[in-house]
């Protein structure tokens, strides 16, 4: 049996571009918190409806451009 | 660190010195030949030869030696999929303090790694091979060169071969580093985002493969992979090099049968007294307790165990040491030899390496044990290389396997030997930045 698979979004950090701006936690809490040295920690979940745009956003106004939202197959 | 104790099941290390005349050019690769034979590597494309040493290297089982265990065959057919001439590049960088497998490997049999690297160019296509050793190795880089010349003397470079130097830095021979650092860049690692996309140089793909991983591409190609399973396990097959140290008598680069018990190596390096536990994998690697002296050395049992073959430490503490010292030693180490381009490596280790500094010695206070724990949970697996995941690794381990000992410095009460000197080999202390040359 297969699964039946769509594409969704995932963020990511690229840690070497990432210099702890910590925009990406204030525009996507929802996926994105900050560790005590400021540096984010995505939780790695799928980013449907709604958080599309903001993670969108969080990548466009990333000032190192560190944050990526990258294609993966998700469970439909 | 080069004492050898050569077994008879040794398959790399067995060049015995021949008689030689004063007149002989190429008396390295006279014994080379002597002892393992001719080996015919086409110099052109030749579709019947690749496939078949294709097929010989990916029944063989092959995995690589460089630390991350991954399938050989594999990585050629990720390189072959690219259209332009493809690299092969030596990894003979070896930048674990403890690890000398590929020193010792390339100042006994040079050939047999060159051998391989030829073997693998053939295989994919690949017009020019680069040997990379750190720039502070200037005995392998002579024994390298050397055995380069003998080659073109007798003809057999069929190749564009170079020795490049990149520098000694403990992270500067993961993969992405050292390709960045032949792109003209500093020797620093960087995300790869998909790692089935092969590395390149220019617009090149690269094969990198470590030098003892040749060395067994060089067998493989002269005696088949039936012969290479004749030692091993069917999952783990064939010999590989480990280095061991620490309480033995005999400290050194051994050849052993993939699956032979732990305990048997650091038998054959002469141990020495009791352990309180034992280092596998290099310094970004795990601390094992001495029950594990019976688990079979291949990558499955030591993985069942937390452990990996890394670049192939074996590390016996001593009773008399301390395991959180030793500890804190290498990860304050480690910390420094971070490439400082990402935030929870940058960050993470120097307070992870601080709180063992302090537990070591007994002063740490309350709740250093937990902080510990969360800070390696919160660094692990956020850097774009691997570095920070083994010292995160490795102070885990450490807290786990010398627990009753953590517990009592926790509670202000050093054991004795956290005053006992270092067994574990650290570099003299630099203050080096340097990632060009």
């Amino acid at each position: 049996m297969t699964t039946r698979q769509r594409v969704g979004l995932r963020v990511r950090v690229d840690p070497v571009a990432c210099d702890a701006y910590g925009y990406c936690a204030e525009l996507l809490p929802e996926r994105v918190t900050l560790d005590e040295w400021g540096y984010p920690i995505v939780d790695g979940a799928p980013v449907e409806g709604g958080l599309v745009a903001l993670a969108t956003r969080a990548a466009a106004e990333c000032p190192r451009r560190a944050v990526l939202l990258e294609q993966v197959l998700v469970p439909r | 660190m080069s004492a050898m104790t050569l077994d008879a099941n040794d398959r790399l290390l067995t060049v015995p010195p021949r008689a030689r005349s004063a007149t002989d050019l190429n008396p390295v690769l006279a014994d080379h030949l002597a002892t393992h034979g001719a080996l015919a590597v086409p110099t052109r494309d030749d579709a019947g030869w690749t496939a078949a040493v294709r097929r010989a290297v990916s029944e063989s089982g092959l995995l690589g030696r460089g630390g991350a265990g991954f399938p050989s065959a594999v990585k050629w057919s990720a390189v072959r999929r690219g259209g332009r001439r493809p690299m092969v590049v030596v990894n003979a960088m070896e930048g674990e303090p403890a690890s000398a497998k590929d020193k010792v490997l390339l100042a006994h049999s040079p050939h047999l790694v060159l051998d391989g690297a030829d073997v693998a160019a053939a295989a994919v296509g690949a017009s020019d091979i680069v040997i990379c050793v750190a720039d502070d190795n200037g005995r392998t880089a002579a024994s390298v060169t050397a055995a380069v010349a003998e080659r073109a003397r007798a003809g057999m470079d069929h190749r564009r071969i170079s020795v490049e130097r990149p520098p000694g830095r403990y992270v500067s021979g993961e993969e992405s580093a050292l390709v960045a650092w032949l792109n003209n860049r500093e020797a620093l690692p960087s995300l790869r985002i998909d790692k089935s996309v092969p590395l390149a140089v220019g617009r090149r793909p690269v094969l990198v493969h470590n030098a003892e991983t040749l060395s067994q591409v060089a067998l493989i190609a002269r005696h088949g992979p039936e012969w290479f399973r004749r030692l091993g396990t069917p999952e783990a097959p064939g010999s590989t090099l480990v280095t061991v140290s620490g309480a033995v008598r005999s400290p050194g680069v051994l050849e052993v049968e993939l699956g032979t018990p732990v305990g048997d190596i650091v038998g054959r390096a002469g141990l020495d007294g009791a352990l309180s536990g034992l280092l596998l994998g290099g310094y970004g690697g795990a601390w094992l307790d001495p029950s594990h002296l019976s688990t079979p050395y291949a990558p499955g049992p030591l993985a069942a165990a937390g452990a990996t073959m890394g670049v192939g430490i074996v590390v016996a503490l001593p009773v008399t040491s301390c395991g959180i010292a030793e500890t804190a030693r290498i990860v304050r180490y480690m910390a420094g030899e971070s490439a400082g381009q990402c935030g929870p490596c940058v960050f993470g280790l120097p307070a992870i390496a601080d709180d063992l500094e302090q537990l070591a010695v007994g002063r740490a206070g309350a709740g250093v044990l937990e902080r510990i724990e969360v800070r390696a949970a919160v660094v692990d697996g956020r850097g774009a290389c691997r570095h920070p995941d083994g010292v995160v690794r490795l102070a885990r381990t450490a807290l786990a396997v010398f627990a009753d000992d953590a517990l009592a410095h926790a509670r202000g009460r050093p054991c004795a030997g956290h005053r006992a000197p270092s067994v574990l080999a650290l570099p003299a202390a630099t203050t080096r930045d340097r990632w060009a040359s």
